[in-house]
């Protein structure tokens, strides 16, 4: 069996080849849009033409079957064009308005997630977890999953101030997108590392290793040929580890995950911000992490019943004060939530006006 | 599913209404010509679950002929344990811009991907990617010859520059200030020798987003971040603004009272902006996108820095070009992208991002390497200490 002939630097394959005649005969002349139901939105176009848009979410981790599946579906409906959206959902582009309400009908009658779009819970944004890296301290898909089913109603159905944005990374790398999200979840090691010093000699290079360090904590040890951690110095971020395996940052026992809350990536109203620490700890507490999926619904809870509508939750937060959010919420404010590295200037107080 | 294991922890993530991964991963050992990969997926997942650890060791050095990235090498730690899964490598395919497919096309993908690998994908990985999980190294030349050509090539990865990502752009969205697509696709042909190539200090990736909204968050998320915006008048339908407040839009307590730099009012049933002060936010036409439009002059905001926290705190992108035209063949933006990249590659150490470099550096360097001057929309405020530096060429004249 041969095999064809490869070829090089083509870069991926041009998106033309995949738009529905409707969106190539009015790209860049559409007019508005409108959300039709929490599932479905209309796009018109200048010429009157009309694009349909049916999402369904999607736990990110496909199988090729399922992915034939959605295919039947686009197939049946929408002449086979279908996206993806950029927090994973899928987009049957249906052309055909009379088709909108039959494949509504087939996708709720085969449990397809219908919804996500408007001022709800959409997809959430994850990471590999447990499921295929080497870096994972949780399982991002295991909570995520563990969360969409307690706020199911929230993508399908309920609406809430805004959009909210949540995510999940399953360590400090936060190849998710949990620095701006408005309510993120990101597992954090408690532990120094524990060096392998063996390995290390053997393994790694020993100035790479140190200068990965961004408190300056390790040391080459000669002695060893290996390194030493200063533990005062140590804030347990796992780069150490990325560099140079055998420096051990893994700890079943006491690795975790925190909760953020507040950022946001859209310049609308104010500017982008970065999730800050809410709740610091929470053991891994598979299959489904329950302690963590109730501290994330009190929050999105108190966040429906306080904000005004249109504000994020990041806005509402620093409309009310963040001493106003640790007391509606009830989270208990702690030493980790004051900042003792690089942005401690920007966040301590600075003014004698604040509420109690 | 063969049901090999016996996943009781996993089981129960089978439950409940939204979709399983679990679920997925049972139904990729249904079509993959090598179940045993996805099966011993799941077993050691279900380890993992009951011990609280994960069982991937570093990634390795694999990949096809010619390339530096691409496959991202992923070995058990457990190979006697799970044979299967020995070796899991990652692919890389990247992705058309905007994630529009056809059936036929993601049939395609997934009729080889069931021939050389687990039957497992992620639609999208965090970068753009249509990720391929899990393969073996022999497969991997196979794999690359029959995707590449049928027109498939392979993502980023590692120290070079990654894939190139965007938001739907023109071909779904009226706020669509640049063509995000084509800007996207056509960055990524531009730089396939860096694409494939790893000969950076590290990362660099490249989001673009068509307006302010940033759906790709391209702010947070890339080390040049494209985005889309206007310099002229928000175009306003007074008829349509009408047709609002009828529908019961509170205009005033929504959009008017909502506005960042109170450059709006509301009289009579008609909207006004006073145009100047508009800081092009995007919250009032994306609440009134009937009746509100932006601009006719359209361009994009090159900022550039943004990263995840590892190591020394996350970073958004600043500023850099406050405004740049953005028309094919897009020379400004590719010389201007080549030079940004010129500098950091100059002078980054191994593993900086550029934001970390122009902190380690200062902004001047940086803006006078790339040919940009110094311009308020660049900050927030001028500095406030005192202690600032004077080059020679500050003093002639």
């Amino acid at each position: 069996m041969s095999l064809p002939e490869r070829k090089t630097d083509i870069g991926p394959p041009h998106y033309e080849q995949f738009l529905p005649p409707v969106i190539k005969n009015n790209y860049g002349k559409w007019k508005y849009h409108e959300v039709l139901s929490p599932g479905t939105m209309v796009h018109v176009a200048e010429s009157g033409d009309e694009i349909y848009t049916v999402r369904v979410g999607s736990p990110r981790l496909l199988s090729t079957s399922s992915i034939r599946e959605i295919c039947d579906l686009a197939e049946k409906y929408c002449d086979g064009y279908l996206r993806f959206t950029t927090r994973n959902n899928i987009e049957f582009l249906v052309s055909d308005k009379s088709k909108v309400d039959p494949l509504v009908a087939e996708l709720k009658e085969k449990k397809y997630s219908v919804g996500g779009i408007g001022p709800r819970v959409s997809n959430i944004i994850h990471t590999q977890g447990w499921v295929h890296c080497h870096s994972a301290c949780t399982d991002a898909s295991g909570i995520v999953k563990a969360i969409m089913d307690e706020l199911y109603e929230y993508f399908t159905e309920k609406t809430l101030p805004n959009k909210v944005r949540i995510a999940v990374a399953c360590c400090v790398n936060m190849c998710g997108a949990v620095h701006c999200s408005d309510i993120a979840v990101v597992a954090v090691h408690r532990k120094v590392p524990v060096v392998d010093d063996e390995n290390v000699a053997k393994m790694c290079e020993i100035p790479t290793t140190v200068a990965s360090c961004p408190t300056s904590a390790i040391r080459p040890n000669p002695k060893t040929k290996s390194i030493t951690i200063n533990e005062e110095k140590c804030m347990y971020c796992g780069n150490c580890f990325t560099v140079c395996p055998p420096i051990q940052i893994h700890n079943p026992e006491e690795d975790g995950v925190a909760i953020v809350v507040g950022g946001k990536i859209g310049s609308l109203r104010t500017s982008p911000k970065f999730s800050k620490l809410a709740i610091p700890f929470f053991y891994n507490d598979p299959p489904r992490w329950p302690k963590v999926v109730d501290a994330i619904k009190n929050i999105l809870n108190v966040y429906a019943a306080n904000a005004r509508k249109h504000e994020r939750v990041g806005e509402w937060v620093e409309r009310v004060g963040w001493e106003e959010f640790f007391k509606l919420t009830g989270i208990e404010f702690t030493f980790q939530h004051i900042d003792d590295f690089t942005f401690m200037r920007d966040t301590l107080r600075t003014s004698a006006a604040f509420k109690f | 599913m063969s049901g090999k294991y016996k996943t009781p922890l996993l089981d129960e993530l089978e439950k409940g209404p939204w979709p399983s991964f679990v679920t997925e991963i049972k139904k990729a050992a249904q079509s993959s010509s090598m179940p045993q990969m996805a099966d011993d997926e799941l077993g050691q997942l279900e380890k993992s679950y009951s011990t609280r650890l994960g069982y991937w060791k570093h990634g390795g050095i694999v990949g096809v002929l010619g390339y530096g990235g691409g496959v991202i090498g992923r070995y058990s730690s457990l190979p006697d344990e799970f044979p299967g899964i020995a070796h899991f490598h990652t692919v890389r395919l990247n992705q058309p811009s905007g994630f529009f497919y056809t059936a036929e096309a993601l049939r395609m993908v997934c009729d080889i991907w069931d021939k050389y690998g687990s039957g497992l994908t992620n639609l999208h990985g965090s970068t753009g990617d249509l990720v391929l999980l899990g393969t073996t190294t022999e497969n991997l030349e196979p794999l690359f010859a029959e995707y590449s050509s049928r027109g498939w090539d392979l993502g980023g990865s590692g120290s070079a520059m990654r894939t190139p990502s965007c938001c739907v752009g023109m071909a779904r969205c009226e706020w669509a200030n640049i063509d995000a697509m084509d800007i996207c696709n056509t960055m990524t042909q531009h730089f396939q020798d860096e694409l494939h190539r790893p000969a950076f200090p590290y990362k660099f990736k490249i989001k673009v987003s068509g307006c302010a909204c940033d759906c790709v968050a391209a702010i947070a998320r890339a080390d040049l971040s494209i985005i889309g915006t206007w310099k002229d008048n928000i175009q306003i339908d007074q008829a349509e603004v009408k047709k609002y407040a009828d529908a019961g839009m509170d205009i005033q307590a929504e959009i008017v009272d909502m506005c960042p730099t109170s450059c709006m009012s509301y009289d009579n049933g008609e909207i006004k902006i006073n145009d100047a002060q508009c800081a092009r936010c995007m919250h009032c036409i994306s609440k009134m996108t009937k009746a509100l439009k932006p601009g006719k002059e359209k361009g994009a905001t090159i900022l550039v820095g943004s990263k995840a926290p590892i190591v020394v705190g996350s970073l958004l992108s600043w500023v850099i070009v406050p405004f740049i035209e953005c028309k094919p063949p897009y020379d400004e933006l590719k010389d201007l992208t080549e030079k940004i990249i010129e500098w950091w590659d100059d002078n980054a150490k191994p593993r900086e991002r550029i934001g970390e470099l122009i902190e380690a550096k200062g902004m001047r360097p940086f803006l006078e390497a790339i040919g940009v001057p110094p311009q308020p929309q660049q900050v927030k405020e001028p500095r406030k200490d005192p202690f600032f530096f004077w080059a020679e060429s500050d003093f002639k004249k």
